[in-house]
């Protein structure tokens, strides 16, 4: 180049060919500008397609859980007693709503809610979630969700869901037996993520939570089905691509009988107890019932806070199973169970005989163990102790036994451990031993103590379910089967009946200290001294029994709580508590010569058993009697009245 | 009278100064631009009105500046550079904030975005600047034309509006690359391009703003936040394969998980849809309209009007390189559509204005050879 002379004026041709030039230089950068930029598209759309193709797919396409229907539960004529209602509820997804405070106010005003919906929303907003909705209002009217509809189009993030909820057509009949299931919870969660079934709930939002619910979750539960959706990116449903139906829950059936579960509630009405009826021959529950209950649906949706302090704190302990939780002193139903132990170990036989002066004493001891009637029996045998419930007689065979004895025995019979009854709410009640004693009072054991363990008092405590059984292996001459409800399991269109479930029987050195022991419960009832003869007076059937009346506070105290107190100089009748008052228990079976039916009662605060408590078996053995003959006549399949869902 | 006769036809054309290669070409464009854009947003056709709209709009822009002669242009070009300054200098003054920038002037009856203005007039100013003097420029003359072109791009960047700047600093370096600017003077040009950016990075560069260029090295370092529109959009790339998802059938578009779908980021709606065949294509017409610019520049009598129809051609070429290399992951995000592709009014004015320029250039220069005398 040349720059020092330079021409002042234009020379077109220099002036074209180096335009030219930088023209042709342009065109060769842009051409390579675009092959750089062709390679990176090639390398992106051919070489990187797989990988882009996977990740363009997992943004739109999302797999979504399906709830699966929950089994019915019916009872064992196909009665309902738990169903799936269809309800609406409206749910609110937060992130979606611009203004909340404002959309739940308005929402509340359309619905003719009150505040305390927006606050139960607000608590729910700050707990975990599972779910990106949150219920606002379960339960709508259908009138609720029409005012809605028309004005949804205010309520963006808002929508009315219709889904199925659990309902119990019998409310607080069956609450102690079917419990209910509730929202599913942390601990739940918790639960069912250490048992690696967390994924079976993906859509679920109620879990058993009490009763057969719970403890037959696995069954009537399901499994989950999938539904593969296309979503934008704001995460709603375009489309859906592929479904997978749910596999609903398994209905089962009980044991229970519904009309003889309303017989016991109508028997424990104005009540503080449990009756427990049992199928003789498989352990099969046709009734449990524990007063006072309570309406299981309240727990469905969500119990509300004022529902639940009012259960808490009602004195009448409405949450409590009584059936198979409430401990109670066994008193004088246990004297079967004593009279089997005596022949079985030899120390008596049915012809031993006891002289009853109307009380026991220890050998060099002064203080005088009671019969309740004071003036005593006389000569009394076994049999006859049974019948007239004797005191003298089982002080006098408890203390040749010893406690050990008597505990290693009651505890084969099933005292003091859980009967394997399929619901959770149950307690081992007290069966006391000499070990226990050191362990929990720190105390050696004292032969008083036998005397009043040997009449079904002092430590030992015993549930109504416990009783039953029990006295049920007395029955069925030492068949130890296992209460239960579950009596079949619908397989689609089969029904798979359960058998029942059995521990090893208890073998005694012969079979006839059974019947001796039956024979003397029936001679409760048979006999016009017997402490039930009353109560089945004119029973169309040969029942058996044993009457039993605890007492809440020791005869000695009672003895030294004065009648009258004097008030301004008066004389003024003390009333006593009633909760002082004796609780009635009650074992039973009939008929005597075949038993088919087995049941313990057990009421607290009435007085005493055979005026109390015996009554109240002879009803439920009359009901059931009679309306075995009627069922007999008009044999009921074993089928669904009810269409699921 | 001659309809049949192509001849005729041609010179039906060549009567309105129009090119008839370059104007199927952007005809072309826009019912691409119209195709896509009804599928981007979410087959609405408002949208699509609105755009048909523009693109008529610009088309008569076109055609009024194709009947405007070169010189005319010349002899404008310093008023309109001054009157293009004063406006920016007011924008920074007076002007409306819109989108988190101040671009606009209110003029009570109209909004005019003086940056547009800018695109043009920074060209015609440094074209006229350097067709004063006979090619090569001197180096006085591109360091003066530097300066020219550097007040409008820092008052542009200022506002701020980094992508419109960028363009009109473009602008002008391609006139002075096409008057001959020294290949010396270019390579120290690169080489204290290269020296300034480290000092950049470390002295001159906030932390959000280096934070923005990491982003843009490795985009999954941050896949929710400023890393989440380039993902997407590299995603429905290379999800469109090579024969693409198919009009409207594009997962990563319908669906919203792309941003800006009918803006900025068309070139991704494009891509997933047509996959790398129609990509292709489309650069295939992008490229013969800047074949086509570039010929009209080589073709034109006057220096002016050479170094305006290059400029004017390559900067649609950076407008092309920026949007592809931005929506594919080749360079930082910056605001600037996909010429005649996006959806977007102000833009496409300016760029059929320059259409139009370039089309003056290229139909006056025969009009004049056509009516010398003794043909």
């Amino acid at each position: 180049m040349k720059p020092k002379r330079r021409p002042t004026i234009h020379d077109h041709t220099i002036e074209a060919n180096l335009f030219a030039r930088r023209a042709i230089a342009c065109m060769v950068v842009a051409a390579a500008v675009f092959l750089v930029l062709l390679t990176n598209l090639y390398h992106l759309q051919v070489t990187g397609f797989q990988e882009f193709q996977t990740r363009s797919n997992s943004n739109r396409i999302t797999v979504l859980p399906v709830a699966p229907n929950r089994g019915l539960i019916y009872d064992r004529n196909g009665e309902i007693l738990a169903e799936n209602v269809p309800v609406y509820s409206i749910e609110i997804v937060p992130e979606e709503v611009d203004d909340l405070d404002d959309t739940l106010h308005r929402l509340a005003t359309l619905l003719e809610l009150d505040e305390t919906a927006v606050e139960s929303f607000r608590s729910q907003l700050r707990r975990a979630r599972r779910f990106p909705q949150i219920p606002f209002a379960d339960n709508i009217s259908e009138q609720q969700v029409a005012r809605f509809s028309l004005h949804q189009h205010h309520f963006p993030g808002v929508s009315v869901e219709a889904r199925l909820q659990r309902h119990y057509p019998f409310g607080e009949l069956f609450t102690h037996v079917v419990g209910y299931v509730g929202r599913i919870n942390r601990q739940d969660i918790e639960r069912l993520r250490a048992n690696d079934e967390y994924g079976r709930y993906a859509a679920t939002r109620t879990i058993g939570k009490l009763g057969v619910e719970r403890y037959y979750e696995s069954i009537l539960h399901g499994r989950p089905g999938y539904q593969t959706v296309e979503v934008n990116s704001r995460g709603r449903v375009v489309r859906t691509l592929d479904f997978t139906p749910p596999v609903p829950g398994q209905d089962i059936y009980l044991e229970v009988d519904i009309e003889v579960q309303k017989i016991a509630m109508q028997q424990l009405q104005g009540r503080r107890g449990a009756i427990v009826v049992m199928d003789s021959d498989t352990g099969g529950l046709l009734a449990m019932y524990s007063n006072p209950s309570y309406d299981a649906n309240l727990f469905v949706h969500g119990i509300s806070v004022q529902d639940y302090q009012a259960l808490l704190q009602d004195p009448n302990n409405p949450l409590i199973n009584r059936a198979s939780q409430g401990r109670y002193p066994p008193a004088s139903t246990i004297k079967p169970h004593m009279s089997l132990l005596g022949l079985e170990s030899g120390l008596i036989d049915i012809n031993t005989r006891v002289w009853d002066p109307g009380y026991y004493q220890l050998p060099g001891v002064e203080r005088r163990f009671r019969n309740w009637r004071s003036w005593g029996h006389g000569w009394v045998d076994m049999k006859k102790a049974i019948q007239v419930s004797n005191n003298t007689y089982f002080y006098k065979l408890a203390h040749e036994l010893g406690i050990d004895r008597i505990h290693d025995f009651m505890a084969e019979l099933g005292f003091g451990q859980s009967t394997g009854i399929d619901i959770h709410e149950e307690n081992a009640a007290l069966l006391p031993s000499r070990g226990w004693k050191r362990a929990t009072l720190n105390e050696p054991w004292y032969t008083g103590e036998t005397l009043s363990v040997g009449i079904g008092q002092s430590f030992w405590t015993v549930t109504p379910l416990q009783l039953a059984t029990s006295t049920n292996t007395i029955v069925t001459k030492g068949r130890r089967l296992q209460p239960r409800f579950l009596r079949a399991v619908r397989h689609g269109e089969e029904i798979e009946y359960q058998e029942p479930f059995e521990l090893p029987p208890l073998q005694l050195r012969s079979n006839d200290y059974f019947t001796a022991v039956m024979d003397g419960m029936e001679r409760v009832i048979s006999r016009v001294d017997g402490t039930a003869h009353a109560a089945f007076l004119n029973a169309p059937y040969r029942a058996a029994g044993k009457t039993g009346t605890a007492q809440v506070i020791s005869r000695a105290e009672a003895e030294r709580t004065p009648e009258y107190e004097i008030v301004d100089g008066q004389q003024v009748p003390i009333e006593v508590d009633e909760r002082l008052r004796d609780n009635a228990t009650y074992i039973g079976y009939a008929p005597a010569d075949d038993p088919q039916i087995t049941v313990a009662i057990a009421i607290e605060n009435v007085g005493g058993g055979g005026r109390n408590a015996a009554p109240i078996a002879r009803r439920i053995f009359d009901f059931y009697f009679d309306y075995q003959r009627e069922v007999e006549l008009v044999t009921l399949p074993l089928e669904r009245d009810h269409a699921r869902d | 009278m001659h309809e049949t006769n192509p001849r005729s036809l041609s010179a039906i054309f060549q009567r309105f100064h129009i090119d008839l290669p370059l104007l199927l070409a952007l005809i072309a464009l826009c019912c691409i631009s119209l195709a896509v854009i009804y599928s981007a947003g979410g087959q609405n056709i408002d949208l699509v009105e609105r755009q048909v709209a523009r693109i008529g709009l610009s088309f008569v822009v076109l055609l009024v500046f194709a009947q405007i002669s070169p010189d005319t242009f010349k002899r404008l070009t310093i008023p309109v550079f001054i009157v293009g300054l004063a406006l920016l200098v007011a924008v920074l003054l007076v002007g409306v904030v819109g989108k988190g920038a101040q671009r606009w002037l209110d003029l009570g009856v109209v909004r005019v975005q003086p940056s547009e203005l800018m695109k043009l007039a920074a060209p015609m100013m440094l074209a006229w600047f350097c067709a004063r003097q006979p090619l090569p420029v001197r180096w006085t003359t591109v360091f003066i034309g530097l300066f020219l072109v550097l007040v409008p791009t820092l008052l542009i960047a200022r506002q701020p509006d980094l992508g419109t700047a960028l363009l009109v600093f473009s602008s002008g370096i391609f006139v002075l690359f096409l008057a001959g600017m020294s290949w010396r003077l270019i390579i120290m040009g690169l080489l204290a391009l290269g020296a300034f950016l480290p000092v950049a990075w470390f002295f001159l560069l906030h932390g959000y703003q280096r934070q923005r260029v990491l982003t843009f090295i490795n985009p999954e370092s941050d896949p929710l936040g400023a890393g989440y529109h380039i993902i997407q959009s590299k995603i429905a790339i290379g999800s469109g394969g090579l024969e693409g998802k198919g009009w409207l059938q594009g997962t990563q578009s319908q669906l919203e998980f792309l941003p800006e779908r009918h803006t900025d980021f068309i070139f991704s709606v494009f891509s997933e849809e047509f996959g790398l065949i129609g990509v292709i294509a489309l650069l295939f017409i992008y490229g013969f309209i800047i074949y086509r610019g570039l010929l009209i520049a080589i073709r034109a009598q006057h220096v002016f009007s050479k170094l305006l129809a290059g400029s004017i051609t390559m900067t649609v070429f950076i407008y092309a390189l920026v949007n592809i290399g931005m929506v594919s992951g080749l360079l930082p995000v910056v605001g600037v559509p996909l010429p005649l592709i996006s959806y977007g009014g102000t833009s496409m004015v300016t760029i059929m204005a320059g259409f139009g320029i370039l089309m003056a250039i290229g139909t006056h220069r025969r009009l004049t050879l056509r009516d010398e005398p003794g043909r």
